[in-house]
């Protein structure tokens, strides 16, 4: 006993004197950076990692010191969802896209076992941003159906690395789901925080174009082309909202561990209605504060962390809002506990507003004038609801009322908007959010109250209501006025 | 090394295979099979093939992308089925799935069978025989007085589509296999249900890949943006796709498949056919 003590001390005294020899000399080379060479961390003990789907992350590293880790990792090529309808065939690492988190700290050695499923079609391999070696571990680990190899590295950086595989044809392995994240977390951990998530952003090419239903397969030419037809995260349109959210309280601090696989876009990571309080940049050691949006190149990653301060389904998007509104990446942080109406009031006053002047113009003075303009046969009025349509309501609602899977309910054969013009007129007075179920699906998303008059609002509704098989009502300014009345 | 250990072992299966058909067999018997006939029968089984008629072609890869020139030889019309394989275990007692020594397969080699002498009744008889390793390939072929095809060969026969003899350009040709690739468990499909190309041959896309007999001569080392020292026409091949380029995107899959491979695996997506070379072609096309 008394042997090993004295060696572990003497070990312990080498080892401080070792590293502050390293800080002096670095110090006086007028660099502030403390690192110490990771390359020379013993490692205690072994333990298999644990791996996680998305948006799930493995538990902290905490204190533990550096160990070896084993990671069983297998490749599965499967049928997955890519929205609504529409199958695609993944091939995943473990299964799910993006692949399981690995969670590791400076100095661990990791022993990894890839295996790929003897039901699978083509060999693969991977390649991890986090090791330091040819092909980032990918000239080593190319694996037949049926096989499993194994190759070891020790960790030597901190961050969030992507990992992906670069078999050939590199970019179609990637654009089917071949990529994931590994942390790698400093002597001590990162700072512990409430909640953490995982969130990876992936652009993926179908033959067919958004929303076509069936079974789609990969289409090279619009890869190369760089126009994807759906630009998600976690994989799918819809893995981040609805019963699919991801949750915090009132007061918790979240972690968002955010990759982007590609193949091909960079994201412009952005949480609406959040601001970032601290931002690994590109998931490396530098830390900025008080972010917006923060970018994530394509094999890149960032580490975000904020503090919810009030109730309420926070968005999470790229900030390329088309790829938002129209391409599927859209996800949801729903927040639950008390209002603070210091921080956000929620909607005060709603009045007419007149650049000259509310008083003079309050309403229209000459009633022909307006009347000339205005469209009173029910074949104009259709005509102007869809302009008003056109200007207002498709970037959701889709040009042809059709919505968007999951996100946003469709106005076309629509049974809740058929049952009840008064709920209609309603939420475009008050705006909706919250859970609303339409043709048998659940939707939980938020429309904001739209600023229309009583003419605009019964013509844009008249017609949605002669359009895409509904039921042909006619809506009326007094009706919508009448609704108005009973709201404010 | 390897190389000449598997020459070693080839000259021992050829010497074996002999072995076994004089005693099984007369020497008559044996005698037939070497001068090529259309049908053998060395384990019972009974295989039409197709006539390929020879000629030059560009290979998607390998070879420094030089004309390659193809002679004239047979292929089996079909993949070589569970009951087939069957056929031949049965007669070739070594090449049991509990008798197969350690080097010629590893632990896959019929994985999928119940056991030495009945595949199961899960199993269809009349699916391609798959998880069988290269040295096991060759041993049936050349019991039957057959060989492998080479990549080139296959490669060759497999351009075609129903009409035409080098169809790569089609689009609904490639658009065939890229499918293919992402659909799963192919493999527990019948033989002879894909199309029937223009030479007569069934199955080269859609069902299993096939064995070649140097599928080990292009060297893609895995790490495959690394392969510009390797194989430049492979690495090229790739950095030059276009949207009009698909027939090498298919076809670099095949590549990349087969350099994932060692002669003693046995896969499950993996199965072979049979090929003999033409003895009358030469007089015949000159």
């Amino acid at each position: 006993m008394n042997k090993r003590t004295i060696l572990s001390m003497l070990k312990m005294a080498t080892f401080i004197s070792l590293s502050s020899a390293m800080i002096t000399s670095c110090n006086s080379a007028g660099n502030s950076n403390q690192k110490i060479d990771a390359s020379k961390i013993k490692v205690e003990g072994t333990m298999e990692a644990e791996l996680t789907a998305p948006p799930l992350v493995p538990k902290p590293v905490g204190k533990r010191a550096a160990m070896k880790l084993t990671v069983n990792m297998e490749i599965i090529e499967k049928e997955g969802v890519m929205a609504d309808g529409v199958k695609y065939i993944y091939w995943t690492f473990g299964g799910s896209v993006p692949g399981s988190f690995i969670r590791t700290r400076v100095g661990d050695e990791v022993e990894f076992h890839l295996k790929n499923h003897p039901n699978n079609k083509l060999p693969h391999n991977i390649d991890l941003h986090a090791v330091t070696g040819p092909g980032g571990g990918a000239a080593s680990s190319f694996v037949a159906p049926g096989h499993e190899v194994v190759f070891s590295f020790k960790v030597l950086n901190q961050g969030l690395f992507v990992y992906h595989c670069a078999t050939a044809p590199v970019g179609m392995h990637i654009a089917n789901g071949m990529y994931g994240l590994i942390l790698v977390e400093p002597e001590g951990g990162l700072p512990l925080v409430d909640k953490e998530y995982y969130v990876m952003q992936g652009d993926f090419y179908t033959k067919g174009a958004n929303g076509e239903k069936g079974l789609q397969s990969f289409d090279m030419g619009k890869a190369i082309k760089e126009e994807p037809d759906y630009v998600v995260f976690n994989g799918k349109v819809g893995s981040l909202t609805g019963d699919n959210a991801i949750t915090a309280k009132v007061g918790e601090t979240v972690r968002l561990f955010v990759g982007n696989g590609g193949p091909n876009l960079v994201s412009s990571f952005h949480v609406i209605g959040e601001i970032f309080d601290n931002v690994n940049i590109e998931g490396g050691s530098l830390v900025n504060h008080d972010v917006q949006t923060t970018l994530i190149p394509a094999g890149g990653s960032s580490i975000v962390d904020f503090k919810c301060e009030v109730p309420g389904t926070f968005i999470i998007v790229d900030h390329s809002i088309f790829r938002t509104f129209n391409k599927g990446s859209l996800g949801m942080l729903k927040v639950s506990g008390d209002e603070n109406k210091t921080l956000y009031s929620g909607k005060q006053t709603d009045e007419v507003y007149h650049p000259e002047g509310g008083t003079i113009q309050n309403m229209p003075a000459d009633e022909n004038a307006v009347k000339l303009s205005k469209p009173t046969t029910l074949a104009e009025r259709i005509e102007d609801g869809k302009s008003i349509y056109n200007r207002t309501c498709f970037a959701c609602h889709q040009p042809t009322g059709e919505g968007l899977p999951n996100t946003f309910p469709p106005l076309a054969k629509s049974d809740f908007l058929n049952a009840n013009t008064t709920s209609a007129i309603e939420f475009i007075l008050k705006g909706k959010s919250g859970e609303i179920v339409v043709n048998g699906k659940k939707y939980n998303s938020v429309m904001t109250a739209q600023v229309l008059t009583d003419d605009e609002i019964s013509n844009v509704l008249t017609f949605v209501y002669s359009s895409w098989g509904n039921s042909k009502k006619v809506v009326s300014p007094e009706m919508v006025a009448a609704v108005r009345k009973t709201i404010k | 090394m390897k190389k000449i250990l598997s020459i070693y072992c080839l000259i021992i299966l050829i010497a074996s295979c002999s072995n076994k058909n004089t005693s099984n067999e007369s020497n008559n018997n044996f005698q037939k099979i070497v001068v090529v006939t259309p049908n053998d029968t060395t384990f019972g089984v009974t295989t039409t093939m197709a006539n390929i008629k020879g000629g030059k072609y560009v290979p998607l890869y390998g070879r420094d992308s030089q004309l390659v020139t193809i002679n004239s030889f047979s292929m089996d019309v079909l993949p070589v089925s569970n009951a087939n394989y069957l056929a031949f275990v049965n007669t070739n007692r070594r090449w049991r799935k509990s008798k197969i020594k350690k080097i010629f397969s590893d632990d896959n080699y019929l994985y999928h069978w119940k056991n030495d002498t009945s595949i199961g009744n899960e199993m269809n008889p009349n699916s391609a025989i798959t998880n069988v390793s290269w040295y096991a390939a060759k041993a049936y072929c050349e019991c039957q007085g057959k060989r492998l095809p080479t990549i080139d060969e296959w490669e060759y026969v497999a351009m075609a589509n129903q009409e035409m003899a080098d169809a790569r350009k089609i689009k609904s040709y490639n658009q065939y296999i890229l499918d293919w690739y992402e659909k799963p468990k192919t493999s527990i499909n019948p033989i002879g249900e894909t199309f029937k190309n223009y030479w007569g041959v069934y199955d080269l896309h859609g069902l299993v890949w096939e064995w070649t007999s140097d599928f080990s001569s292009i060297l893609l080392t895995g790490e495959s943006r690394n392969d510009v020292k390797t194989d430049k026409n492979l690495f090229c091949g790739s950095g030059s796709l276009n949207a009009t380029d698909l027939m090498n995107y298919a076809a670099f899959m095949r590549y990349a498949f087969r350099g994932s491979l060692k002669a003693n695996y046995s896969i499950q997506n993996l199965g072979f056919r049979c090929v003999k070379d033409s003895v009358i072609t030469n007089q015949n096309e000159k």
